[in-house]
């Protein structure tokens, strides 16, 4: 069990210096008693080397890229390049405050610009917004335009947005946020739209259809133009979760087939780090109707340089972020697309689905796959058959998976699958890794027929064995009990 | 082909083995018609050398606050960060990891995730924390949406102290879930405490106040609690700079129910504002109706100590549009560096830096409200690390007129309705001289 950094806390130790004063007001002097803090701040009292070892100790706990793949499928783990995370720690980078001088930001105004040029040429878009921080948060400023859009026009009827039941969570719960109604909308046997389905549920209050092409299925929407005039015909819009755009740079354009708004996930097809968890950069691209309502500001060119645009408040839907989004995650997804251009964006999406295929060949034998079509860049196999003949769950499955080195798959998603596992090993994975993945996959496959027990138990061999998830529910335990 | 691994010979034994003839016939279920027939209109790629020299020619095109004598402020902040912090966020092991999940081989994440959260609690004495939101804004704006899923009261309080780009977002956050947002007025730079008295009834569902507030001054923040309270069902909303809680009152002192603000300033660069992250802390009873990630401690298999995600039915990936929010991530990274750097800096070190900022930025008013022309624009009201100075000229003018000799005086007030008025940060980071030349260059520029 390793301690938390509070356990190593000795009084008067300190892990930094800071220069002595110059200035010596008392406090007193500057805050009445009545503002000061009762009872002192317990951080832990360590020193430079604890904090090192403390947190280098943690890290050896993770899995992350470097270390094996990760077949997340929909979350798109790819290689994230190393000249990225040299070049945005540059001071000039670093230490830009957001309320500069605009004559002293020309440099990262310019990129910005470019950024939102190079974004608008991929999708097919209008125009894109660099500000939100998020996927999730790029929907809600997207869904908010829809919303502005209709408002604009006097339809405040409008007040629907149909989803598919395949759709990503964070779809119900943003279109939840901006005040619409959610209408989901059933798969058809291929694992796509239901056109005739689809067709009974629009009438004059629906606002909005979103769609994920290609889907979470790994399956590209092919009645788009079916689904553009529908919803066209009572003047709702189409919105692309750009999750999976990964699989259509230089292939497919989505504002040139029908769609009107989307968001980009700057990680999943940018390569920009995961982090964790975040941060994150959601873009958003619209088509030339939409270009009004999009957040202030934008970055703008004139004869004198660039500069912060809100020449369009009035309309806008106003700003999601206190200032201009994620710099630091921008400055990333610029050099990406400066060193691949057109010739290496399309390899990218042909060699994330290259492997997808490669993968899902390599595992049919094992593996149940209700979709044995060509996938895209990923595709969803399943553990029905390992849970209806040995009792093994595709937990168990993903759980022993980590004792190999690898990451679990996405499981559990999409909702439409029982059992599923979806995978995606992107572009940057070699088919000798990829082999070496099936292979594992192969092993784990034998083992639910020769050593169930093994899986349930699984996994063995990890810095901890299988964590009590609901235990955590239980007891709540959100944060480690100081000692005075 | 950068960082794409499969050879022409790789590429063609994966067609043979999927058994197709060529990629085209991979995509076949994309129609003809919606296909490119050109290539995308892109620069030409560049290598990575020529992709640095590109990018140092963009950063010589910048004169960033760091290295210029800069007192901007207003809501990102120039604090010292040491070495030791990048050191750590910058190990793969934590910027290329994914969400933790997969718990088993997350908790390097999973535990600097608690600590933070215990830290976050430990500075503003609440119970329970979140593993962080967007930025601080955004952290309000779920607060106040937080308060409306607790007490079903659908108006809200904000003060007109309260950060105006926050407002913004705040805004765009509540309106479509139909909360009323009400404004209390200011009165010398403060919250006016007897009009928001006048304001509350039993239909107020949250009051915010932000203290240190937009204009760097302290809200009398005990006075709020009795008169927020009084109306049993309203919550109290607190956001506030976590660096001045080394030596200022804990939300928990004066009774809020809620507690947010900006982390930017806790050991992470400022990046023209971007990442930031935002922390939320609050009481334990109201754990459920939190929104964002949350870590909690428990067992293994074994019985060993191990950290997971917690209470993620409240969440989007499981409840869908009954979800407290559809954030789907954290600015995991960003708590890193807050993590390690609150750690480094200890609780001296934090109450150091947190005295230094405000003795500093104490000097600086004294020092710039003693030049003819120049004043506090709001003498009476204690502040923090942040103040706004009556200027004889237009702000613009002084800070076009400082470009040259590379120092930024700080935020021009003229969009808050204040033309002649600068907004001061100073941060530990300053020397007396730096101050100093700030003070001569405002006599030169005005000619006082």
């Amino acid at each position: 069990m390793s301690k938390t950094i509070f356990e190593y806390s000795t009084p008067g130790r300190m892990g930094v210096t800071l220069p002595t004063r110059e200035i010596d007001t008392p406090i007193e002097a500057m805050f009445g008693a009545e503002q000061l803090r009762a009872k002192p701040i317990r951080l832990p009292e360590v020193s430079e080397l604890d904090v090192m070892r403390h947190y280098i100790m943690l890290s050896h706990k993770n899995h992350f890229i470097e270390k094996g793949l990760y077949p997340l499928g929909s979350c798109t783990m790819k290689y994230n390049p190393k000249v990225h995370e040299s070049l945005v720690r540059h001071t000039c980078f670093a230490n830009l405050h957001p309320y500069q001088h605009e004559d002293t930001l020309q440099g990262a105004l310019e990129l910005l610009y470019e950024l939102q040029q190079d974004l608008a040429e991929i999708s097919g878009m209008a125009q894109v917004t660099l500000q939100p921080v998020a996927g999730a948060q790029g929907e809600f400023a997207g869904i908010k335009i829809i919303a502005a859009y209709h408002k604009a026009k006097g339809n405040t009827h409008k007040n629907k947005i149909i989803i598919p039941d395949s759709a990503h969570g964070t779809n119900p719960a943003t279109c939840h946020l901006v005040g619409f109604e959610v209408v989901e909308l059933a798969s058809n046997p291929d694992g796509r739209c239901d056109l005739a389905t689809l067709r009974g549920l629009v009438d004059e209050n629906t606002a909005g259809f979103m769609l994920t092409n290609p889907n979470t299925l790994g399956l590209f929407e092919n009645q788009i133009e079916e689904i553009a005039e529908i919803m066209h015909s009572v003047d709702a819009l189409i919105y692309m979760d750009g999750a999976n755009l990964n699989a259509l740079m230089g292939i497919v354009q989505p504002g040139k087939i029908g769609f009107d708004v989307m968001h980009f996930n700057l990680h999943k097809t940018f390569s920009t780090p995961h982090g964790g968890g975040g941060p994150g950069c959601g873009p958003v691209g619209v088509v030339e109707k939409l270009i009004p309502y999009l957040p202030v500001p934008m970055i703008a060119k004139n004869d004198c340089g660039y500069y912060l645009d809100y020449s369009h408040e009035a309309t806008s839907i106003g700003k999601v972020h206190t200032y201009y989004g994620n710099f630091a995650i921008q400055v990333r997804a610029y050099i990406y697309i400066k060193m691949l251009g057109a010739k290496g964006l399309r390899r990218v999406s042909e060699n994330a689905i290259l492997n997808a295929n490669y993968i899902m060949k390599l595992l049919k034998p094992y593996y149940h796959i209700q979709h044995e079509e060509y996938c895209m860049h990923e595709f969803v196999m399943d553990g029905t058959k390992q849970k209806k003949e040995q009792g093994i769950s595709t937990l168990d499955i993903a759980k022993r998976l980590l004792d190999k080195g690898y990451h679990a798959p996405t499981i559990y998603f999409p909702l439409i699958i029982p059992e599923a596992m979806m995978v995606e090993p992107t572009e940057t994975e070699s088919i000798d890794s990829m082999n070496a993945f099936a292979e594992a996959m192969i092993e784990i496959a034998k083992e639910c027929n020769e050593n169930p027990d093994m899986l349930h138990d699984a996994p063995l061999c990890t810095p901890v064995r299988r964590v009590d998830d609901v235990r955590a529910v239980k007891v709540l335990d959100p944060i480690f009990q100081i000692q005075d | 082909m950068p960082y794409i691994s499969n050879t022409d010979r790789d590429r063609r034994e994966i067609l043979d083995r999927i058994g197709a003839k060529d990629f085209d016939e991979l995509i076949a279920s994309i129609p003809a018609k919606l296909r490119m027939n050109k290539p995308l209109a892109l620069d030409k790629p560049l290598s990575e050398m020529e992709i640095t020299n590109k990018i140092k020619a963009k950063t010589c095109q910048n004169i960033c606050a760091g290295s210029a004598n800069s007192f901007l402020g207003a809501g990102v902040y120039d604090h010292f960060i040491p070495a030791a912090v990048d050191t750590i966020v910058s190990r793969p092991e934590f910027f290329t990891a994914y969400t933790p999940y997969q718990a088993e081989v997350s908790q390097g994440t999973l535990q600097f995730i608690y600590e933070f959260q215990t830290m976050i609690c430990e500075l503003t004495g609440m119970e329970i924390a979140n593993a962080s939101m967007y930025d601080g804004a955004s952290a309000l704006a779920e607060a106040i949406l937080m308060a409306v899923r607790k007490n079903k009261l659908t108006k809200a309080i904000l003060p007109a102290t309260l950060h105006p780009d926050f407002v913004k977002v705040i805004k765009i956050y509540t309106e479509g879930i139909g909360v009323e947002l009400l404004t209390a007025p200011a009165k010398n730079g403060r919250l006016d405490l007897a009009a928001l008295e006048a304001m509350m009834d039993e239909s107020i569902g949250s009051v915010v106040v932000q203290s240190p507030n937009f204009y760097g001054n302290l809200e009398d923040a005990k006075a709020l609690d009795a008169m927020v309270h009084s109306q049993p069902k309203c919550l109290l909303i607190a956001c506030v700079d976590p660096i001045s809680l080394a030596v200022l009152s804990s939300p928990a002192e004066y009774h809020a129910d809620i507690v947010v603000g900006e982390g930017q300033a806790l050991g992470n660069s400022m990046y023209m504002g971007g990442p930031l992250f935002g922390f939320f802390a609050t009481k334990i009873d109201l754990a459920r109706q939190m929104p964002g990630r949350i870590v909690g401690g428990t067992l293994d298999a074994e019985g060993k100590r191990a950290y997971a995600l917690t209470l993620q039915a409240r969440e989007q990936h499981i409840r869908r549009e009954k979800a407290t929010s559809n954030i789907c991530s954290n600015q995991s990274l960003c708590t890193l560096a807050a993590v390690v750097y609150m750690s480094l800096m200890g609780r001296e070190g934090m109450k150091e830096v947190a005295i230094q900022s405000a003795q500093k930025a104490h000097y600086a008013a004294t020092e710039l409200s003693k030049l003819n022309g120049f004043s506090m624009a709001y003498p009476d009201a204690p502040f923090f690390k942040e103040f706004v100075l009556y200027t004889p000229q237009p702000a613009a003018k002084i800070i076009s007129a400082m470009l040259p000799c590379n120092i930024y005086p700080g935020v021009d007030m003229a969009a808050y309705g204040m033309p002649n008025a600068l907004m001061i940060a100073v941060t530990e980071k300053k020397t007396k001289a730096d101050i100093d030349s700030l003070v001569i260059a405002m006599k030169e520029v005005c000619h006082v």
